[in-house]
């Protein structure tokens, strides 16, 4: 399978990565190497084996709906490289 | 007529009033808290953390589809919506996409040409995303209402006229409130309607090729004045021969227009796929049953039932069934009345004009008003009798020949009976008794 380079810059817009065009190039490569390896699944029969969404199994674990005691403001904040007043900042984002 | 027919479907977005998130336990009672004081790893969407289903969040879901009708899915599943957004930490929302808790439902809205259904296509699980305010520049993120359950109701495209959007969204309110699962206040962002709109040719049967979404609209009136700006300048611009494409517009209230906020180029494509970290649904029939049997009366199905019980107009009917409360407060003063002897439309006109606080006993009232005046004249004597033994000094001025304090005499019996004896009969009496 051969990813060409529109379809890279697609998905790493999705991803939101900012890609050189010489990335996008080795990504092609490297991308369309994986989706062959995983390629090799077309072959298996699957017809009555019923899809698995989660391995553990289980079902229905809940919580009940009692609340417990958040971070601290400043422990939020911890990892923020840019803070003010008690708020993450990030760069503008204009919806208007 | 216009040669043209809107074709609109709506999703509904309510909050529910757990205490505490959708997948993790901070409270989510958020309102006016100091930004950033309810979070934790799962809301905050630091690597590694993972999420915990509230049972709480997925009875109000389940309680809110069947009201609606729905059908409550044996299995469903959780799914993740990827998208990046500055209030979305982790990259994506936790939703539902191809297995929703509650699927297919209807609800009968009234229009400009009478009733009509509204087929409902689902009510799923979600989360809410982060606060965002844009100041100066930067943007401003506060993650206290980030993983705050979020109940999202689709319809089908089956709405023709405003006035059906209006009533379904005032409908909806309504259910959440006598559901007890959100206060669903529209300022508050409780509740947040978007609409989808497009316009096809009278007569043609497929929907049209497009359609325009209208987003973040904060009241009922601005999404209605939204809607009838939308659906003209649809028709417009086919009337030119110009082609429409979908697209996500906003409401401009200053200038009373819709502005383009989204195009199709860049739309998105969220890559649901089934979130491992969360344990798939199965829900019980007996579970579902629960959850019926504890449900209250509907408010439409009250409507219906005090119009035949008690023999109610139907403008009545609606505004005491408005909300559970003001429901409770007639029905129970109706209790009270059939003791009394006082009649539910008696009460029922009492309770509307009147607008009593709900602590007063409305079949009392209404008794003693009915009974107006005390005609009964052995009442009237004892209540005369009274009146004299206990003002001795104003007897005494009467019979000293000062006869206008009978008028002191008079308005003491008024007094007494909260104002219900005759003024004139009453005096009569007390001038023979103390003549």
């Amino acid at each position: 399978m051969r990813l060409i380079g529109d379809q890279v810059k697609k998905v790493a817009k999705l991803a939101n990565l900012p890609l050189s065009e010489e990335e996008i190039v080795k990504s092609s490569e490297q991308l369309s190497k994986i989706l062959d390896y995983v390629d090799q699944l077309s072959n298996v029969d699957i017809k009555n084996i019923e899809p698995i969404f989660n391995v553990v199994g289980s079902s229905n674990v809940m919580s009940d709906d009692t609340p417990r005691v958040s971070l601290s403001q400043d422990e939020a904040l911890k990892n923020a490289s840019q803070k003010k007043n008690g708020f993450f900042i990030t760069k503008g984002v204009f919806e208007e | 007529m216009s040669k043209y027919e809107p074709v609109m479907g709506l999703e509904v977005h309510v909050e529910l009033n757990t205490k505490s998130k959708m997948f993790c336990r901070c409270s989510a009672d958020y309102f006016g808290e100091k930004p950033n004081t309810h979070t934790c790893p799962v809301c905050l969407g630091l690597p590694g953390a993972l999420p915990y289903i509230n049972e709480k969040a997925i009875e109000g879901c389940m309680k809110i589809g069947l009201a609606l009708g729905c059908k409550v899915a044996e299995v469903s599943r959780f799914e993740r919506k990827n998208y990046f957004y500055p209030d979305l930490a982790k990259g994506y929302q936790i939703s539902q996409y191809r297995w929703p808790l509650c699927v297919r439902g209807e609800m009968e809205v009234v229009g400009l040409e009478g009733k009509r259904r509204i087929r409902i296509n689902r009510a799923h699980q979600e989360e809410d995303t982060g606060k965002l305010s844009h100041i100066g520049g930067v943007t401003l993120i506060d993650f206290n209402r980030s993983g705050v359950p979020l109940v999202e109701i689709v319809t089908e495209p089956d709405f023709t006229d405003t006035a059906q959007v209006r009533d379904y969204a005032k409908k909806l309110q309504q259910l959440f409130r006598y559901l007890g699962v959100s206060n669903a206040d529209m300022e508050r962002g409780d509740m947040r309607l978007e609409a989808n709109i497009s316009v096809r040719p009278v007569g043609q049967k497929e929907l049209p090729p497009y359609r325009v979404e209208l987003k973040n609209i904060n009241s009922f009136r601005f999404m209605v004045a939204a809607i009838e700006y939308e659906i003209k300048r649809q028709i417009e611009a086919l009337e030119r021969g110009e082609k429409l494409t979908q697209e996500t517009r906003g409401w401009n209230e200053e200038k009373k227009e819709t502005y383009l906020q989204r195009s199709k180029e860049e739309a998105h494509d969220y890559r649901y796929f089934p979130e491992p970290d969360l344990p798939e649904l199965r829900i019980s029939e007996s579970e579902i049953q629960r959850i019926r049997e504890s449900a209250p009366e509907l408010p439409w199905k009250k409507e219906t039932r005090f119009m035949s019980e008690y023999g109610l107009s139907e403008s009545n009917a609606k505004i005491l069934s408005e909300s559970k409360e003001m429901a409770e407060f007639f029905e129970s003063s109706v209790e009270d009345g059939r003791k009394l002897g006082v009649g539910p439309r008696q009460i029922a006109n009492y309770i509307i004009n009147q607008k009593p606080d709900i602590s007063v006993k409305v079949a009392e009232k209404i008794k003693v008003m009915d009974v107006g005046v005390i005609g009964d004249i052995g009442e009237l004597g004892r209540i005369a009798e009274e009146v004299i033994s206990e003002n001795p000094d104003l007897v005494e001025s009467y019979k000293k020949g000062k006869v206008t304090v009978i008028q002191a005499l008079v308005g003491a019996a008024m007094r007494k009976t909260g104002g219900k004896v005759d003024a004139g009969k009453v005096r009569e009496i007390l001038e023979g008794k103390l003549g």
